[in-house]
């Protein structure tokens, strides 16, 4: 009976599945942490929406296996002397998956609509290098004044504001993807829909059922079709990291974007190497509130950030998926000295000392300690983190507590500049440059929760951002890092992120990188 | 009868519409809001985002300009999902979750009934003791323990079952959700049958029954069990509603697309839209299922009358 | 029931009431054993946590998740790691550890003079106490220091974080406990109160006040609680003050339902007639008559917001740390299932006895309490 029952079971399974149909098919899993909230390209603003574009969409140029820069609808580019106006040549014979060419009035329409106010895309400002881009976005100007052109059907340029060498690194974010005008017309809000879905990718979109599941399948029409190994995609979204490392197990998945920290010990026993770590372009960070007493004292706000224990925070509450960070910006960005904080080769211990000295000084002793209140988001590693430091800050005399919130109250407190004294906040790049991270200091910006303002600080960033050639950039806002967070800790960097994933061994041609970007079209599965 | 029914509705239109107040400026007191996350949008940004949603408008007319699309049947679009409507989302889940709760519920109603007898007809004996036990252990285990156990026990010890997923409906992944959901149930179901039966053995009618020498069986069945069934149905008529609109912990760790995870991770997202779906959502089914739980109170029971 | 006789002195019958009640609960052993287990459970965690020799704040650093054991810790293997850990932190260079006389001794070795202050970081580490150099080079480059053992019990093992497990759960069940007390507490008040008035007073005010009842029955649940975490969750009591304000609805219909079928008992009826005054006829009739089910529904309502607060805990919406509770626990432990077992298993075999206690303490109650069984 347990045979008979059994089978039943599997013969089941195989046919709702449909792994075995009349031809191999090669099916591929892909467990990716969260649903996307739109498959909209335009309209996206995470990662997790980021790899189902990449394989439905294709930019003017894109990430290979190794997360290298390549052309890709762009099949060639030339760039002016000044470094200010980029004019792509589109590839002749790529087409979208209707059959209907990709040209340049197309990526027209989709620069366009990006900045249009009334997408209200999230990621509007990626264009901001691009001439006007900003004021359209803000409603002065009309969309069609932004600065780009079609020359003719296959060719595309753009005008800057300045030289802005990471323009190539950028395109490849799924926020400058092209969408077909014909298909947006005809569909208007619809055209995301599977079935109305046109896409210039390696796949196209077949089902998207929320919660469950989204399938692409190959794309005939694109160009490189041959070399794509991969028939389906299947996006699982993996909400319980749990659940998701059984289904691993079970070969429900092939690959999951996330493991469970806590049991990391026991999946690389279990599933060897299977279990992919390396850095990943992102920062840990904890802010403090500088223009409240007693945090306005940057001696202060040294002294706490010294008597962190990073390491301790890395090996032991992340299990060495983070690495201890002393500047905002990760290494791992060619070019880009980064700029750590003083103490960032001293010994624990020293670290220490020299913290209990500056606290001295500044007149706290056991009988009038410091009070601070560490402010975080719900998340299981954070509340290691925040009751790690708790702990560690405790012999020192600071009397620290703990506020968890959700993450919306947590981020809208930060965002509304409400009262805190530190609080957790986290940055993944959007794309591999320096800029991405500094900018978050500037005066005024957006997710400048500390309200940081220095004069020098957004000099250097302008002085950095008109600089001509490359070298001087780097050199400018690596000086600004050195003043903004090495000096001022307008952020208090604690650990650089990593990726955690675990992969099938049956599937072939996944590179570790940086940016943990996967392009299903370069990958295989035996 | 008809008519009862009939005004039973018409009052539960201004329930409805007190809950949906409530909820609507509960939700926008709440801080934080939809459009904030981990990467922050610049200010210029988010005011686009507010004014293609409508957020800017003054309160009052936001929430008359959502009592007007609700009357005309229209819970607008996602804040979070904007891919989807409301109305979207319900329609993908809403059968997931059906099924699931409907199949539990009914699994729960006859298991848990059935022993609840069985325990009560051999009150203070071993059945009885047993029967209390389990019952008693299947609600006080949290179900975010039972799931994860059954996962590893069926589906990676045994493979019987899959993990997760949904499979497209198939019979195979609904066993684990389905028995997740049905447990706790069952318990409470069971200890409640036990107490209503004894009670019902008790009575003065089942007792002269039975010194008159009817058997057993027919005694249960015809007479105590119909005054027994009284406090399940009235259990069953909210277990139901809640059941039928699925669980988020349930479809969490299971990965099932039903619409029960949206209770939560819409209040936690400030997904305006999407929560107020849900408030309307379940105040509809629990009005209907109160309704529904009287009615049956009048078949069941021929002293109860609505006029 | 209703043959109880008038001619009774109401106060006998409310002793007499409680005196069989009593009798009826010592006969029923579940129940009985039920409450000691209860009683016990309370004491333990009330002043258990004074003698586990461990704060429930403190983190072992060398000690995360180490399993439950009655030996101390370390272990003989758990040394040499711990050696390793402690040298390699301090930037310097182990050049071997041997144990002599029950002391450790380390020698390290640098490129650069080493500081002798380097005997902080293996005092440092949980597991070693006492560090002192024994011997050093003339160049200061290499270093011998002798260290002592610190023994450690961690007899429920330690959490992800190295924090004495034992110390934890019995802080977590105060909180587990006082929530469900508090709660229960809560809701009751507001129960009674909210359907003796409605019940006594009648007519149009009942219509109107068991109207807002079908209302917030019909409110979303979760939604109304995860609104609460989000006003309250800074503190975690006021939270729960909040849950037991939306848990009295059952409570207030059950009452309601008393009072309205007690006002119309021939012995109140008969007292009124007697020109009893509506106080005493509350106090002597009522109330007693209503005592049973009010004490029934809190035994089952307390387990409810036990259950409760760990569904909120799962959802990351728990009592806020270093605090913690046994919902909180098990949801940790549901996520490194199946390693590390006993995160799980110890907080949920505290938390399933104690309701398993408080389900038959009611049940016991409920036998004894039940006029009709009499």
């Amino acid at each position: 009976m347990n045979m008979n029952f059994k089978s039943w079971l599997v013969g089941t399974t195989m046919l709702v599945m449909g792994t075995t149909g009349a031809f191999a098919e090669v099916v591929f899993n892909r467990g990716n942490s969260a649903d996307p909230e739109s498959l909209d390209p335009h309209k996206t603003s995470t990662v997790y929406e980021a790899h189902i574009l990449r394989d439905l969409f294709m930019g003017l140029t894109i990430h290979n296996a190794k997360a290298e820069v390549e052309p890709g609808a762009a099949e060639s580019w030339t760039i002016s002397p000044d470094g200010k106006v980029y004019t792509f040549k589109l590839r002749a014979g790529a087409t979208w998956s209707d059959g209907s060419p990709v040209t340049a009035n197309d990526f027209v329409f989709s620069w366009q609509r990006v900045v249009d106010p009334a997408t209200a895309a999230e990621y509007a400002y990626m264009l901001a290098p691009v001439v006007n881009a900003e004021d359209v976005t803000a409603g002065k100007k009309k969309p069609d004044e932004l600065g780009v052109k079609a020359l003719d059907d296959m060719t595309f340029e753009v005008t800057l504001n300045a030289p802005t060498p990471y323009l190539l690194e950028m395109l490849t974010h799924q926020a400058t993807y092209p969408v077909s005008k014909a298909n947006v017309e005809k569909f208007g809000a619809d055209f995301i829909k599977p079935g109305n879905l046109v896409s210039n990718g390696a796949y196209v979109l077949a089902e998207f059922v929320p919660n469950d599941h989204v399938k692409a399948v190959k794309n005939d029409k694109f160009y490189d079709a041959a070399n794509v190994k991969i028939d389906t995609v299947n996006f699982i979204p993996t909400e319980d990291r749990s659940t998701a490392m059984k289904r691993f197990e079970a070969g429900e998945l092939d690959s999951n974007d996330d493991i469970p920290t806590e049991q990391l010990t026991d999946l690389k026993a279990k599933f060897g190497d299977q279990v992919h770590l390396g850095p990943y372009l992102g920062t840990y960070y904890y802010v403090f509130k500088i223009h409240k007493a007693p945090w306005d004292n940057v001696k202060l706000r040294h002294a706490i950030s010294e008597a962190i224990d990073r390491d301790y925070l890395a090996e032991k509450v992340w299990q060495n998926t983070m690495i201890p960070a002393y500047s905002f910006v990760p290494p791992g960005i060619s070019g880009y000295e980064t700029r750590t904080t003083e103490y960032a080769e001293m010994s624990q211990i020293d670290r220490e000392d020299a913290a209990k000295k500056a606290l001295a000084e500044l007149g706290y002793s056991p009988d009038k300690p410091l009070k601070m209140e560490i402010r975080y988001n719900t998340s299981e590693n954070h509340k290691n983190t925040a009751v790690a430091i708790q702990e560690q800050l405790k012999p020192l005399g600071i009397e620290v507590t703990l506020l968890n919130t959700d993450t919306k109250t947590h981020y809208g407190m930060l965002e509304q500049h409400g009262d805190f004294d530190i609080a957790r906040a986290g940055w993944i790049a959007d794309y591999k440059d320096p800029s991405n991270f500094l900018d978050l200091c500037k005066t005024g910006a957006g997710n400048n929760y500390a309200e940081y303002s220095d004069k020098e600080y957004d000099e250097l960033l302008a002085a950095g951002a008109a600089a001509p050639a490359p070298e001087e950039r780097m050199k400018k806002l690596s000086d600004a890092e050195a003043i903004g967070v090495a000096r001022d800790l307008c952020v208090v960097p604690l650990l650089y992120y990593g990726f955690h994933t675990v992969v099938s061994n049956k599937l072939k041609g996944w590179e570790d990188n940086v940016m943990d970007v996967h392009p299903t079209r370069f990958l295989s599965k035996e | 009868m008809l008519r009862y029914v009939f005004r039973r509705f018409l009052t539960a239109i201004p329930t409805l519409f007190v809950i949906v107040s409530i909820a609507f400026f509960l939700m926008r007191v709440a801080p934080g809001g939809p459009f904030n996350q981990e990467k922050g949008l610049n200010p210029v940004i988010k005011a686009n985002l507010e004014r293609v949603f409508h957020l800017d408008e003054p309160l009052w007319k936001q929430f008359l300009f959502y009592l007007r699309n609700l009357l005309s049947g229209d819970f607008g679009p996602s804040y979070n999902l904007p891919d989807f409507t409301v109305a979207d989302l319900f329609k993908a889940g809403l059968p997931v979750s059906l099924q699931l709760g409907a199949m539990a519920l009914i699994l729960a109603l006859v298991i848990g009934s059935a022993l609840g007898i069985w325990a009560a007809l051999r009150q203070n004996q071993l059945t009885d003791y047993a029967v209390v036990g389990v019952a008693t252990a299947g609600s006080t285990i949290p179900t975010f323990v039972i799931a994860p156990l059954f996962q590893l026990f069926f589906a990676l010890t045994l493979h019987w079952f899959p993990v997760g997923g949904w499979g497209g409906g198939a019979l195979i992944n609904k066993v684990g959700p389905v028995l997740t959901l049905m447990l706790p149930q069952l318990a409470i179901v069971a200890r409640l049958m036990r107490g209503s039966m004894i009670e019902s053995l008790h009575a003065h009618h089942i007792r002269t029954a039975r010194a008159m020498g009817l058997s057993d069986y027919s005694v249960v069945i015809r007479h105590a069990l119909r005054g027994a069934l009284l406090p399940i149905v009235s259990y069953s008529g909210p277990a139901a509603a809640a059941l039928l609109t699925g669980s988020v912990i349930v479809e969490t760790i299971f990965s099932i697309p039903g619409v029960g995870r949206y209770f939560v991770e819409a209040a936690l997202n400030r997904d305006y839209t999407l929560v107020m779906g849900t408030v309307v959502l379940i105040a509809i089914f629990t009005v209907l299922f109160n309704l529904i739980v009287d009615i049956l109170y009048a078949v069941i029971d021929p002293r109860v009358r609505y006029d | 029931m209703t043959d109880v006789s008038i001619s009774h002195v109401p106060a006998e019958k409310g002793r007499s009431l409680w005196a069989d009640a009593w009798a009826r609960m010592k006969e029923n052993r579940a129940a009985l054993w039920s409450a000691y287990y209860l009683m016990f459970m309370a004491l333990l965690c009330v002043f258990g946590p004074w003698f586990t020799s461990h704060q429930f704040t403190t983190i072992y650093q060398d000690y995360n998740r180490v399993p439950p054991s009655f030996s101390a810790y370390p272990k003989p293997e758990m040394i040499d790691l711990a050696v390793k850990d402690a040298v390699q932190r301090s930037r310097v260079k182990l050049a071997g550890w041997e144990e002599k006389d029950g002391k450790i001794l380390i020698t390290i070795t640098s490129a650069k003079p080493i500081d002798e202050r380097m005997t902080r970081y293996i005092d440092r580490s949980s597991v070693f106490e006492g560090t002192q150099v024994v011997q050093k080079s003339a160049d200061s480059l290499k270093l011998v220091m002798s260290t002592s053992v610190e023994k450690q019990y961690f007899f429920f093992g330690t959490d992800n974080s190295g924090r004495d497990m034992l110390t934890r759960t019995l802080m977590a069940g105060r909180v587990s406990l006082a929530i469900g007390l508090l709660a229960g507490l809560v809701a009751v008040v507001i129960g009674v109160l909210y359907g003796a008035t409605a019940g006594f007073i009648g007519g149009k005010t009942d219509e109107v006040m068991m109207r807002i009842v079908d209302v917030l029955y019909a409110l979303p649940f979760i939604f109304f609680v995860i609104m609460l975490v989000v006003f309250f969750g800074r503190n975690f009591v006021l939270m729960f003050l909040a849950v037991g304000a939306v848990l009295w609805l059952d409570m207030a219909r059950i009452v309601r339902g008393q009072a309205l079928s007690i006002k119309r008992q021939e012995y109140v009826q008969a007292a009124e007639a007697l020109g009893v005054n509506r106080w005493g006829i509350l106090i002597r009739h009522i109330v007693p008559n209503l005592l049973g089910p009010v004490v029934i529904y809190m035994t089952l309502l307390v387990p409810q917001v036990i259950i409760l607060e760990s569904f909120l805990s799962y959802l990351g919406l728990g009592v806020q740390e270093p605090m913690s509770s046994w919902g909180v626990m098990i949801s940790q432990g549901a996520k490194n299932m199946p390693s590390a077992n006993w995160l799980i298993a110890i907080p949920s075999f505290f938390l399933t006895t104690t309701l398993f206690a408080l389900n038959f303490i009611g049940d016991g109650l409920r036998d004894a309490l039940d006029p009709k069984d009499r």
